[in-house]
């Protein structure tokens, strides 16, 4: 019972931000706002699927918008031309994503270096240059038109604070299931293998083996804030999809640092408000991420908050570490 | 059978011969020094070894294993870990997590187990702390009440010691230590000599890369000493002490040897 | 194959054969054009990655800027060709000392990484830029300048070669040559080769590095530069993201080429304009780009030396 009340005690704050959020629309009547929440939710999920790679394992993928589109067109088409239903495909998207990532993790992180990323450039080029062209499977330049609205279990998704809740829910679950993640087994190697790959691998550490999995599941999220936009905006054409978009993701890990949990959000949420606060920059958006990068990388290589294992527990109360170790404690060996 | 025995083992980088036609043997419950003048091949050794540079001929069985081929992860799990010569810790993770990585293959938990944490990821977690919390332990309360600090901000002969531990928190029969006390005073440096005794106690092989000949002599059951990629001597250190061809490859080696 | 030519040309047999092979001829004329393009902006490439041994995703802005300046020159001062390419030349030499600057000279000691997201910056500010300046339409010479420069074409066999598809050729030829004899036969280039072989020995020695690694990225862009004025005025295209895709074929060709071999790029350059040129005849058209990233791809996954290098990766600084 104490346990309990003191697990609530120490996740309080982060209850009551959680709260806060969901309350908003309680507060907020500009629907146009409300729509810019929700776009920060898609860019929460898309950094935090960058960051499982460039932050956690240390990589550089800088054609992450690949899987972004794929996880937008297979969900489109598998709910308009399949009918699946909308929660399915959604999760359809994700593994398709995923499973694209795998085709292109295994050959590419083979390359070291520059050279993966190079190749992950590459992919991502095809990938749009495959969505302008194969006019019969994805319409080409015109896009997809008229994707209906999600629809789970019969209740349908219409307005603007439905789709609220709706992101809402699924960067919680983003969120959760990463920090699963990460503090174990899994989350202990990828940052093993940040660290230095070539002792992790001395010590018996699967590398490779690791690193698609990482691949894997970042294009499975990014599959899924895929599927999400498709649905929202209702219309998805290659252009949203091209390098350009990649970079943006990586300007907002530069911002915000990555590695940890907490960077990648507050990386999209500056990067998605200050444009919408700064109304004369709107058209100059490019213009701001690009020169986020330049700044960043010259003044402050690590982002904002990078560099730091945030824990998402309070620290008097972190007991994942576990070991609290007072001196003449009774494994010593006696001396 | 000999725990590990390496038969005439040959690797060159392009025309530089690192090693030649290099044999030995090591059984288990040994304390194996490998020393020779820089430049020798001892590193190159530990690498053909565990599989991050492979030979270009000749074989390496461990346990009667073929070693040759395999990957470095597969060798560690065949049960051989290492330390390196310029220390590779895992700089921005805590002295635990290091440790913990060192236990990384023994676990079971993958992606689903860490999404969905049956009772078993609680449990497999809790073992794996007592362990390293065990290891740690051999250093005394040098690296125990450091268990959450990053591993960079500890002291360098803290983290020799880290290193040592990480790579004994899975259990290897063999463990290969590359230069453990470099950089440490004479005091540090007993601390290790007495490890390497401890953990040949617990039951574990070591083979031991050093400079200080008087660690080497202390120590070891047996030296085997290279030059120029060539294994030009083998034996107990006092026959290693008296071994005129030893004495040349060090030019006046004894000499310091007794300074020592 | 046959079939598609009888299909295209009526006619009496031999003349047909002969149109035939004019028509390859005269693709392979287009081809080569196009890839001595890629290949010039390829060595620029090269040049840098050689020098520096890091990767710069500018390069491609660096290009469409020197094309913009070629466009400006002919319609503002004089529709002098060489006019337009000398100024573009200084000009780009001058933007790429300043993206070596920011991007590289600061960030010596980091991570790869880090330069590369600056150059990823860059990248994005000048196509803004560009864009700001000149509009996002693409734009286009009078063609009452155009004349001026491109003005005839010669025959040879039937084929006809325009004055301008010459003077591409010939700048390119002759700039490969300048650049052949500056890393092989001045001291210059003896001191750049050295730097690119081992910058830390060449420190040691008293060489400027610094400075070499400033004029290496200053040649590499200006031969980008140049490409750009070529490009520009043979198809009489400016837009301001005309840097994206021949940027990333600039890359692809070097990959292929081999990173650090200049021969290499100028042979993958040329490689890939003819095989992309053959294969819109082949009816590929909007696929033609394709190539360049598949063989680069191939490369990688086959033989990551290059065409001209080795098995083995050149490896970049820091990996």
């Amino acid at each position: 019972m104490a346990r309990t009340l003191r697990r609530i005690l120490a996740n309080l704050p982060y209850i009551a931000i959680i709260a806060l959020i969901a309350l908003i629309p309680l507060f907020v009547s500009n629907l146009y706002y409300i729509q810019v929440l929700i776009f920060i939710g898609i860019y929460i999920i898309l950094a935090l699927s960058l960051n499982l790679l460039n932050g956690y394992v240390g990589l550089l993928s800088i054609g992450h918008a690949a899987f972004y589109g794929i996880g937008a067109y297979a969900s489109a088409k598998l709910v308009m031309e399949v009918g699946v239903p909308f929660p399915l495909a959604m999760l359809g998207s994700g593994m398709i994503a995923g499973v694209f990532g795998y085709l292109i993790a295994k050959p590419t992180l083979r390359l070291s270096g520059i050279y993966m990323t190079l190749a992950t450039l590459g992919f991502n080029m095809i990938f749009f240059l495959v969505l302008q062209n194969w006019m019969s499977f994805t319409n080409g330049p015109l896009g997809i038109m008229d994707i209906p609205q999600p629809s789970i279990f019969g209740y349908m998704i219409e307005s603007r604070i439905q789709y609220y809740y709706l992101i809402f829910f699924l960067v919680l679950l983003t969120i959760g299931s990463m920090h699963r993640l990460i503090t174990c087994r899994f989350g202990r190697a990828l940052v093993g293998i940040r660290e230095n790959e070539l002792a992790a691998e001395a010590m018996g550490v699967h590398t490779t083996r690791y690193k698609i999995q990482a691949f894997v599941l970042a294009a499975f999220y990014a599959g899924i804030a895929g599927s999400y936009y498709a649905h929202f905006v209702k219309y998805i054409s290659p252009d949203s999809f091209y390098i350009y978009e990649s970079f943006i993701l990586l300007a907002m890990l530069a911002f915000g640092g990555q590695g940890n949990l907490i960077g990648p959000v507050v990386g999209a949420v500056i990067l998605i408000i200050i444009p919408e606060v700064f109304r004369f920059l709107q058209e100059y958006r490019m213009l701001v991420y690009g020169s986020v990068l330049i700044v960043m990388m010259l003044v402050r290589r690590q982002g904002l908050l990078g560099g730091k294992n945030y824990s998402l527990r309070l620290p008097w109360f972190d007991d994942q570490q576990g070991a609290v170790y007072t001196r003449g404690d009774k494994f010593l060996p006696t001396e | 059978m000999a725990l590990l025995e390496i038969t005439k083992v040959t690797k060159d980088f392009g025309g530089l011969e690192a090693l030649h036609m290099v044999s030995l043997q090591i059984n288990a419950g040994e304390i194996i020094s490998l020393i020779g003048p820089n430049g020798a091949g001892k590193t190159t050794l530990f690498n053909c070894i565990t599989g991050t540079m492979p030979p270009n001929t000749g074989s390496i069985k461990f346990q009667g294993i073929e070693l040759v081929g395999l990957q470095p992860h597969e060798v560690a799990q065949q049960g051989i870990t290492r330390t390196f010569q310029h220390i590779r810790l895992f700089n921005r993770m805590t002295v635990q997590d290091n440790v913990m990585v060192g236990n990384d293959y023994k676990g079971r938990t993958g992606i689903f187990s860490a999404l969905f944490r049956p009772p078993r990821v609680a449990r497999e977690e809790t073992m794996s702390r007592q362990k390293c919390r065990e290891v740690l332990s051999l250093f005394g309360e040098r690296l125990l009440p450091r268990l959450a600090q990053n591993a960079d901000m500890l002291s360098y002969a803290n983290r020799r010691r880290l290193e040592i531990a990480r790579a004994l928190v899975s259990e290897p029969r063999l463990i290969l230590l590359d230069e453990p006390t470099a950089g440490m005073n004479p005091y540090e440096t007993q601390g290790i000599v007495e490890l390497i005794r401890l953990i040949r106690e617990r039951g574990h092989t070591v083979m031991v890369i050093e400079h200080k000949m008087k660690v080497v002599m202390t120590v070891s059951d047996r030296i085997i000493v290279l030059d120029h990629g060539e294994k030009i001597a083998e034996g107990t250190p006092d026959q290693i002490a008296a071994n005129t061809d030893v004495i040349e490859a060090y030019m006046g080696g004894r000499q310091r040897a007794q300074a020592e | 194959m046959l079939s598609w030519f009888n299909s295209h040309y009526t006619g009496h047999a031999e003349t047909k054969l002969i149109m035939d092979v004019q028509i390859l001829f005269e693709q392979f004329i287009n081809g080569i054009t196009q890839g001595s393009v890629y290949a010039l902006l390829a060595l620029g490439f090269t040049m840098i990655f050689g020098t520096l041994r890091m990767v710069t995703f500018a390069h491609g802005e660096v290009y469409m800027i020197g094309a913009y300046v070629g466009f400006e020159i002919i319609r503002l001062l004089h529709p002098s060709f060489f006019l337009a390419l000398a100024v573009a030349l200084a000009a780009t030499a001058l933007l790429g000392i300043i993206i070596e600057i920011l991007a590289f000279h600061f960030l010596r000691d980091t991570p790869h990484a880090t330069s590369l997201l600056v150059t990823i910056g860059i990248s994005i500010l000048l196509v803004n830029l560009a864009q700001l300046i000149w509009g996002p339409e693409t734009q286009a010479l009078p063609y009452s300048l155009l004349d001026k420069i491109d003005y005839g074409e010669i025959e040879i066999g039937g084929v006809y070669i325009s004055f301008l598809q010459m003077s591409v050729l010939g700048v390119t030829v002759l700039l490969m040559a300048m650049l052949y004899i500056l890393i092989h036969k001045t001291k210059l280039g003896m001191v750049i080769r050295a730097t690119a072989q081992d910058y830390e020995a060449a420190y040691a020695m008293g060489v400027g590095v610094n400075g070499i690694f400033m004029v290496a990225f200053a040649i590499g862009s200006m031969l980008g530069g140049v490409a750009g004025v070529l490009v520009g005025v043979y198809y009489n295209l400016f837009y301001p993201t005309m840097g994206g895709l021949y940027g990333l074929k600039a890359f692809s060709a070097s990959v292929v080429g081999g990173l650090t071999s200049l021969p290499g790029a100028v042979v993958a350059g040329l490689l890939i304009g003819v095989i992309e040129t053959f294969s819109v005849e082949f009816g590929a058209s909007n696929f033609r780009h394709i190539f360049s990233f598949l063989f680069m791809i191939l490369i990688l996954l086959f033989r990551s030396g290059g065409l001209f290098g080795g098995r083995e990766l050149i490896h970049a600084r820091g990996d």
